[in-house]
């Protein structure tokens, strides 16, 4: 069974002003349909303002569709009755590390979901243990996350929701924010949920470089998904993505531009030694 | 127009148990004219620096001179400064706040004391050139989308007209497409109005295809000093930092490695491309 399924999903932002009248309308989300499955690594990419972010909010029940309807394991978002068990069944990582954490001590801000959830005491305190393990950072769990750099509070949120047993991670540009170590750990800490704890993982970013592992792209342009399919797929389509605003990892670039001078290169190169491999080819070797 | 850090130290908490030396002895000439880059791990002290640049900290031992005057004297006008010293914030919500986004971007060029027609016109260019449609205009900033909201801040600093331009880190948030825009924008500006510009990011790739030359810190202290092509030769340093070289200086290590007699000490895809190509026809 899909883990998120949509079915002509829309989302619409109003805004008013200070008398409540509607002053005008954001169709952010438009006619989503799509499917996700247990277990699998999605990512969406997709320019500012496309509705990434809007449709993943929808995913834990942070926003409600206008139209349309979103099942996350099966259950009806709009069903009051699941509120709770859809929150726990799909976590969401924001952009900010500051944002996301409340607690003083890292293990007291990791065990924040699980006490909410009516979890026996004894439990909580396995469940912080063994997420701080899975993101590697047991080792500051008496820390304060104010001496933590961005890429350790960001492996710290992740703890506190996987902390939930979600069977499903929404991340949004959890990234943005952090040095390129801190990029690679979180990025590090994620596939390893997915491969090693079978966690579905969605994540959004602008780092193309993250996305070379997914099992599936799905690119948002005003709302729509307008391309889906492997990431070596999406990647081959160089122009069209320039066209939706978005980019290539550089290797891929570098193959393509390379191509465009001549040399033969298969499409969508992912890595550096997809892209020897390539070069020894085209030359003979 | 020239910057002199002397012997700058910035101690937080400065005197009590918790102090944290966020400068350590920082000693920078930033001159007219230059583009250049500012890296470091999260933490190293860049956003602290950056804030020396205009005043907005002052530091706990050193002197920073704007044009030879020292900004701390207390004869010093360092609102002046501010205007020339122009600095747009990590978060852009730290620096919104008007009613819409026109007003906001107006406020910098009335607080110079313009004429209306002046700061109307100002703020108006500056929407412009940020890549604002006139409908957001009388929007609320905090209604736009948060790559709309940084072009804002950008605009709003950018209408008081700075010698000195800092962004710290302006393309976190932004997609490909506006992360190439804002720093091909900024890149022209540098270059038609000859402004020093100082760019704070965690991205390799942006800092070597735009910046001429690239200071790298580390725990507060200035490690590297230098063009960029020179900084990326120490990769392996730059790693143990939490930094890194871009992507392409490791795939040209890659290619050497398999036996391509390639420069690798290359740092741009437009660099990349043509050293192959002329390997590749050897």
């Amino acid at each position: 069974m899909s883990i998120i399924k949509t079915d002509k999903l829309a989302f619409e932002y109003i805004r008013r002003d200070e008398e409540g009248n509607v002053e005008g309308i954001t169709r952010a989300v438009d006619d989503v349909s799509l499917e996700i499955a247990q277990g699998d690594f999605i990512a969406i990419l997709g320019h500012n303002g496309s509705g990434k972010s809007t449709l993943a909010k929808h995913m834990n029940a942070i926003l409600y569709p206008t139209e349309g309807t979103i099942w996350v394991d099966g259950k009806d978002t709009t069903d009051e009755e699941y509120l709770w068990d859809i929150r726990q069944t799909a976590g969401m990582v924001f952009q900010n590390p500051d944002n996301q954490i409340i607690g003083q001590i890292v293990e007291e801000d990791v065990g924040f979901g699980p006490e909410n959830m009516g979890v026996p005491t004894a439990e909580i305190w396995e469940r912080v243990e063994e997420s701080l393990k899975a993101v590697g950072m047991y080792e500051y769990r008496k820390q304060s996350p104010n001496k933590l750099s961005g890429g350790q509070k960001q492996r710290v949120s992740i703890a506190g929701v996987i902390a939930m047993h979600p069977k499903c991670i929404v991340l949004d540009e959890p990234t943005a924010m952090l040095d390129p170590v801190g990029r690679k750990e979180v990025i590090r800490a994620v596939r390893a949920l997915n491969e090693v704890e079978g966690i579905t993982v969605i994540l959004i970013t602008h780092y193309m470089e993250e996305v070379i592992h997914a099992d599936k792209v799905f690119v948002m342009d005003d709302g729509h998904i307008e391309m889906q399919g492997t990431p070596k797929e999406i990647f081959s389509q160089v122009e069209r993505l320039k066209e939706l605003r978005l980019d290539v990892p550089q290797v891929t670039l570098l193959a393509y531009e390379l191509e465009q001078s001549g040399v033969p290169m298969p499409k969508g190169i992912l890595t550096t030694e997809e892209l020897t491999e390539a070069l020894n080819y085209a030359q003979g070797k | 127009m020239a910057i002199i850090l002397d012997h700058v130290s910035h101690a937080y908490e400065a005197g009590t148990s918790m102090q944290i030396k966020a400068l350590d002895d920082v000693n920078l000439v930033i001159p007219d004219g230059q583009f250049i880059g500012l890296i470091g791990h999260t933490g190293s002290g860049k956003s602290t620096l950056v804030q020396h640049l205009n005043g907005l900290l002052k530091p706990t031992t050193g002197n920073i001179y704007y044009n030879g005057a020292d900004i701390h004297d207390p004869e010093y006008n360092r609102k002046e400064l501010r205007s020339k010293v122009g600095l747009v914030f990590q978060y852009p919500e730290h620096q919104l706040f008007e009613i819409d986004v026109f007003k906001d971007v107006c406020f910098g060029p009335k607080n110079l004391g313009l004429s209306q027609k002046e700061v109307e016109l100002r703020a108006y260019e500056a929407l412009k050139q940020v890549g604002i449609a006139d409908e957001y205009f009388y929007q609320s900033p905090f209604d736009l989308s948060g790559g709309q909201k940084r072009r804002v801040a950008i605009a709003g600093v950018l209408a008081m007209k700075p010698e000195v331009l800092i962004l710290d880190e302006p393309t976190a948030g932004l997609d490909p497409k506006g992360r190439d825009e804002i720093l091909n924008l900024i890149a022209a500006l540098q270059k038609e109005r000859g402004i020093t510009v100082i760019l704070v990011s965690h991205s390799m790739e942006d800092v070597a295809k735009y910046v001429q030359r690239l200071i790298v810190m580390d725990k507060g202290r200035v490690m590297y000093d230098d063009a960029p092509a020179e900084v990326f030769k120490h990769y392996e340093e730059l790693e143990k930092m939490g930094l890194s070289a871009p992507q392409v200086t490791y795939i040209m290590h890659a290619l050497k490695k398999q036996g391509y007699p390639v420069n690798a000490d290359l740092t741009t895809i437009e660099e990349a491309k043509n050293e192959i190509l002329r390997v590749l026809r050897l």
